[in-house]
């Protein structure tokens, strides 16, 4: 498959979504909503739930399947509110010392007048920097599109995971070509050029799993191993390896 | 010798200038008037007739801001690498390097302002449009570092486009890699002042941009996560006036305060000494 297959098929409308995922993943999912600031952005979907037999935190960008879902879900789209929803769960998922799971599949954060005016940078930008301290496990799995900035906002994690068909993106390849070759006809060009497969990014040493898609139906059973190898390690560990992990990028 | 050097040599200071750059009169972008460049330099780069903003350098910016002969530049070897095969990024880095004369996007070190020891970093909107790849994240990062080190307070200057696409999922995670240095220069109870320079957009709003304590910006200034082009097509309407200028964002609540470039240097002043400094 080309990259930019892989792209095609990570925003196909027949893909599993963050709904999916934890219906497959996490029993007794009990959703939470609102950022307490503003409103409640269905982009974003969090609750709390058990994988194994541990209780987590679960937060998922959410794109919704019919027509009507996908408007309410803004297409997994998220707003500011989105953003400040979820780092809200997070805090709280630190001081209950639950882990936290986010399942991430969004073309981007949300751009439009509302959205900058609520601050879309500064909710990215404080999603970046407090995960960076938080003091329980995180774990991120893309499972479909990894739209840049607004992709990243949840995956500042001690691990990240990506599906064998998902991609992860600095700006889609139809931009990229549109800017740097002022054609979008090339952006199966720009995808190979970009490094965004699941494959390329963990030869780069950027992401810390592939999931193969044969291997989804034992997700719950492979996260629980993971959450309680992090489970396993101290807080200032858990948080100076995040910060190492991170701080090693590019260098 | 040397500010006249810089400027010669340079010839983006007044880049949007066209091919006068070399005279001495250049007309202003904003109301076509022909200015001396001698009196534009004088004010700040600012434009004495209508107010307009000129770009101001990386190198410049630092030399307006703190006390002279304070500077002492860290990381100034730094140069990007190819990392993925990028098609024709090794052209646009010696193109970026002849235009800004400057090895990569970022100014990094330690000065003085009003006496008080600061670390500081300016972007260069000449070097790739101020893009954001792993030496400018890298160089960011340190600075946070030995700031956090020495107890030192942070002044950063922005102007970015946002990630380098060239350096794909390298340069996004450079938001990620800043922010928590950021964090834990906090952490240690720390300051860190934003001066938000036109335009601050993309990746680099979405994290150190808008993490300062003190959040200022210059008037004028676009701030915004997204493109203004990129939301008129996702819209398809007109943006409203104003949309994403400093003015606006203040209202908005996202900026302490818009500080004209000939009073910057003594707010920062004010403000460290407010802080102890």
């Amino acid at each position: 498959m080309k990259d930019y297959d892989i792209v095609k098929a990570a925003r196909s409308e027949l893909r599993f979504t963050s709904v999916d995922f934890i219906g497959l993943t996490v029993k007794d999912f009990t959703e939470l909503h609102g950022d307490r600031l503003f409103g409640e952005d269905r982009a974003v979907i969090a609750g709390i739930g058990r994988i194994g037999d541990t209780a987590v935190t679960v937060i998922g960008i959410e794109k919704g399947k019919s027509t009507e879902e996908r408007i309410e879900h803004n297409f997994g789209s998220a707003m500011p509110e989105g953003y400040r929803k979820a780092l809200r769960l997070m805090k709280q998922a630190e001081k209950f010392q639950r882990p936290v799971i986010c399942f991430v599949d969004t073309a981007g954060a949300y751009c439009g007048i509302n959205a900058e005016e609520r601050g879309q940078g500064r909710a990215i930008a404080e999603c970046l920097a407090e995960m960076s301290d938080l003091k329980t496990p995180i774990l991120s799995i893309v499972i479909g599109e990894g739209g840049s900035g607004g992709a990243l906002a949840l995956s500042h994690a001690d691990r990240i995971w990506m599906l064998e068909d998902a991609y992860f993106s600095v700006v889609s390849p139809e931009s990229c070509a549109n800017i740097l070759w002022k054609t979008p006809e090339r952006a199966d060009a720009a995808a190979e050029a970009l490094g965004l497969t699941a494959a390329r990014l963990y030869e780069l040493g950027l992401i810390d799993r592939v999931v193969r898609c044969d291997e989804i139906p034992e997700l719950e059973k492979r996260i629980a191993e993971q959450i309680r190898e992090l489970q396993g390690l101290s807080v200032e560990t858990l948080v100076s390896q995040r910060y190492r992990k991170f701080r090693k990028v590019g260098y | 010798m040397e500010l006249k050097g810089l400027f010669l040599k340079a010839n983006n200071e007044l880049e949007n200038t066209g091919n006068l750059l070399k005279s001495r009169r250049v007309i202003c972008r904003k109301c076509a008037k022909p200015v001396s460049v001698a009196r534009i330099r004088k004010n700040s780069f600012i434009c004495p007739e209508c107010g307009h903003y000129f770009q101001v350098r990386a190198r410049r910016r630092i030399l307006m801001l703190t006390d002279k002969r304070s500077f002492m530049e860290m990381d100034r070897e730094m140069e990007s690498r190819n990392i993925l095969g990028f098609p024709g990024y090794e052209e646009k880095l010696s193109a970026a390097k002849e235009k800004s004369r400057e090895t990569e996007g970022v100014i990094c070190g330690e000065a003085s302002i009003g006496g008080s020891r600061v670390c500081i970093f300016a972007m260069d909107g000449n070097f790739m449009m101020g893009s954001m790849g792993a030496v400018v994240g890298e160089k960011i990062t340190r600075l946070f570092e030995y700031a956090t080190d020495r107890h030192l307070p942070v002044i950063g200057v922005t102007v970015s486009g946002g990630a380098r696409m060239q350096e794909g999922m390298v340069s996004l995670m450079q938001m990620s890699k800043i922010s928590a240095a950021v964090k834990r220069h906090d952490n240690q109870g720390n300051l860190y002042i934003v001066l938000l320079t036109n335009p601050t957009t993309g990746g680099v709003d979405a994290s150190f941009a808008m993490l300062g304590d003190i959040t200022l910006a210059e008037p004028g200034a676009r701030v915004g996560f997204a493109g203004p082009r990129v939301i008129e097509k996702t819209l398809n309407q007109k943006l409203p006036e104003g949309f994403q200028k400093a003015e606006r964002v203040l209202e908005c609540g996202f900026i302490d305060a818009i500080v004209p470039r000939q009073e910057q240097k003594e707010y920062l002043d004010r403000l460290l000494k407010l802080h102890g400094f």
